[in-house]
């Protein structure tokens, strides 16, 4: 029996996406540009909430804190910085929002920045709404610990949101609309968990049918998550270790 | 995008670390538990009508090492036919890309819970007597397990013993030399440093000059804890027993604590987990035999190896081995003495 019979992944999986770490200080404008908005895709809104819990700003106050953290990390060249053995990434640009914050308190700037985000949709209301939906009570969260755990959460929530939202166009492409939709019902949807026999009641399909829908489904998920998961670290140790912890046991 | 609430993360969580059977002969059944490099489930063999363990990697498809580890210890599995080690079933790549493996499904529980209902001293030292039978044949196998500890034995329902989580095995050279039994280095299973600060009690890796440190504190020899992986031998793996041992009797591994908890062994008893823990290799038990033979000594009564006994020592010993019929002729003589005091009076 050799190990090459049970070669993983084979060769069904996508090239592997290039890291923002990468990306960012790329020399390619492009590059560059397409790392950024990767990076503010799945930061932006946990950055935000935390600038609201964490430093007790105001909503438009936030704003453009967000967004002035994420042209810093252009200009500064922050990402240069990061040395993933020290730490992961999303600790690493949490410290440095509150660096941030606080050299911006100091110096008493609040200026409205937006450079090269200005095409990255921050749906800034639909966050205000999240975070009204009482993801952590702020007057609940004194400790530094549980402002680091809300960061966390609201990053993995970020990432998860990205990986749905990925899912569906891929569904959509493939003409899957229903796996989806049997997706979002069963593991997203459900407040109370339906049954594959209700499920298969309802879109008057066999029960296998769904059986192997949402295998198919979590599959695409699990894959799309990792991809993106992927890019926002900065080595493939860094990778290895988050996604143990983002799909394992580790990080609960 | 999409607002996911708490409940719906954890969902997709849970449901992205679901493996994905279809197209294997298995159902999934239920997670049973959580290991150093996967997660374990109990499953249904469709085709044998039969539940199974499965254990499957919950890293992500491109990590080689880790999918080499888990074929890797399959085979070691597969090697071991032994009745004190769990036999392997099927090993292969689920749809979603990760390498699993079915094995006998254990009904049973854990070494550390499984004593707290065992108080005495002799069922205890018989269980580490089958637990060293398994090593040992395992041993004899050119195999390494380099995880000893509580939490790798189950007892299952009817008293068998089974040395589970052979994830961190080793194989020696095929022509190794029975005494020595060096490790073959280029055989080692590299695993990268594990999450900073971890000290759970579980399996730990940390890269070092030599190699990589992997097993766990408290169990792991000195020399696999230095990451010296060229001079590992059997000898490695009789440390982790005799800490084992002291677990057993102590429910302890350590042996400063034991000291400043004053918790006595007894001399011999004492001596027997001194010597299988010894720090330095050449001060330990040779093989897990003369080990298990020096337990064999003391439940039988005899005089071990490890300990030199004092002529008081070597009297209370026999007193104790030969209770019944010194009490006998003592009994007698009385009898005699009585008898003699009344035939006189």
């Amino acid at each position: 029996m050799n190990d090459e019979d049970f070669q993983p992944g084979g060769d069904r999986f996508p090239p592997t996406r290039r890291s923002v770490i990468e990306g960012v200080g790329s020399i390619d404008a492009e590059e560059r540009e397409r790392a950024l908005e990767t990076l503010c895709a799945a930061y932006w809104r946990p950055i935000y909430k935390y600038v609201r819990l964490r430093w007790n700003r105001p909503a438009e106050e936030a704003q453009d804190l967000t967004q002035g953290f994420f042209v810093e990390v252009l200009e500064r060249e922050l990402l240069k910085k990061f040395d993933p053995k020290k730490a992961r990434l999303r600790t690493y640009l949490r410290v440095c929002v509150d660096s941030f914050v606080s050299n911006e308190e100091k110096a008493g700037r609040r200026q409205k920045r937006g450079g090269n985000l200005a095409h990255v949709a921050l749906d800034l209301a639909a966050a205000e709404e999240e975070l009204g939906e009482a993801v952590m009570d702020p007057a609940a969260i004194p400790s530094p610990e549980s402002l680091e755990e809300f960061f966390e959460k609201e990053w993995l929530r970020s990432l998860f949101s990205l990986a749905v939202e990925e899912l569906r166009e891929f569904c959509n492409a493939r003409q899957r609309e229903r796996t989806f939709r049997l997706f979002e019902a069963y593991d997203i949807e459900g407040e109370e968990k339906t049954s594959y026999e209700q499920l298969a009641k309802d879109y008057l399909i066999a029960v296998t049918d769904v059986t192997n829908a949402l295998a198919w489904a979590r599959r695409e998920f699990r894959r799309i998550a990792l991809e993106r998961l992927r890019e926002l670290c900065g080595s493939e140790e860094e990778f290895q270790r988050e996604a143990r912890a983002t799909f394992g046991g580790n990080a609960r | 995008m999409r607002f996911l609430s708490n409940k719906a993360v954890e969902c997709l969580r849970e449901s992205a670390e679901i493996p994905d059977l279809t197209g294997t002969r298995y159902s999934l059944l239920e997670r049973v538990a959580r290991g150093g490099m996967g997660v374990v489930y109990a499953a249904k063999d469709e085709k044998l009508q039969r539940r199974v363990a499965l254990k499957v990697l919950d890293a992500p498809e491109a990590d080689r090492d880790l999918a080499n580890r888990l074929i890797r210890e399959a085979l070691v599995l597969a090697r071991l036919e032994h009745p004190g080690i769990v036999p392997v079933h099927d090993v292969g790549t689920l749809n979603d890309g990760r390498v699993f493996y079915t094995m006998k499904f254990v009904q049973g529980q854990r070494l550390d819970q499984y004593i707290e209902n065992v108080s005495s001293v002799t069922q205890r030292l018989r269980l580490f007597l089958r637990i060293c039978d398994a090593v040992a044949f395992a041993h004899a196998y050119g195999v390494l397990h380099r995880d000893l500890k509580p939490a790798n034995i189950m007892v299952g329902s009817f008293g068998e013993v089974l040395v589970m989580d052979w994830g961190l095995a080793k194989f020696l050279q095929e022509d190794t030399d029975r005494q020595s039994q060096i490790a073959d280095p280029d055989a080692t299973i590299l695993e990268k440093p594990n999450k900073a600060g971890d000290s759970s009690g579980g399996v730990q890796a940390i890269a070092t000059g030599h190699g990589t440190i992997m097993g766990t504190p408290g169990y792991m020899s000195p020399e696999q804890a230095r990451g010296d992986v060229e001079h590992l031998d059997a000898r490695s793996d009789i440390f982790s027993l005799g800490a084992l041992l002291r677990f057993l009797l102590t429910k302890n591994s350590d042996s400063a604590a034991n000291a400043a908890g004053k918790q006595h062994l007894g001399k011999a008893l004492e001596a027997i987990c001194s010597k299988a823990a010894a720090p330095d290799p050449e001060g330990r038990y040779p093989s897990v035999s003369e080990l298990a033979l020096d337990i064999s000594r003391y439940l039988d009564g005899l005089a071990v190896a490890a300990h030199r006994e004092s002529f008081f020592e070597k009297l209370g010993r026999l007193y104790r081995r030969y209770r019944f019929f010194i009490l006998l002729i003592a009994a007698y003589l009385v009898m005699r003495v009585l008898i003699l005091f009344f035939m006189h009076r």
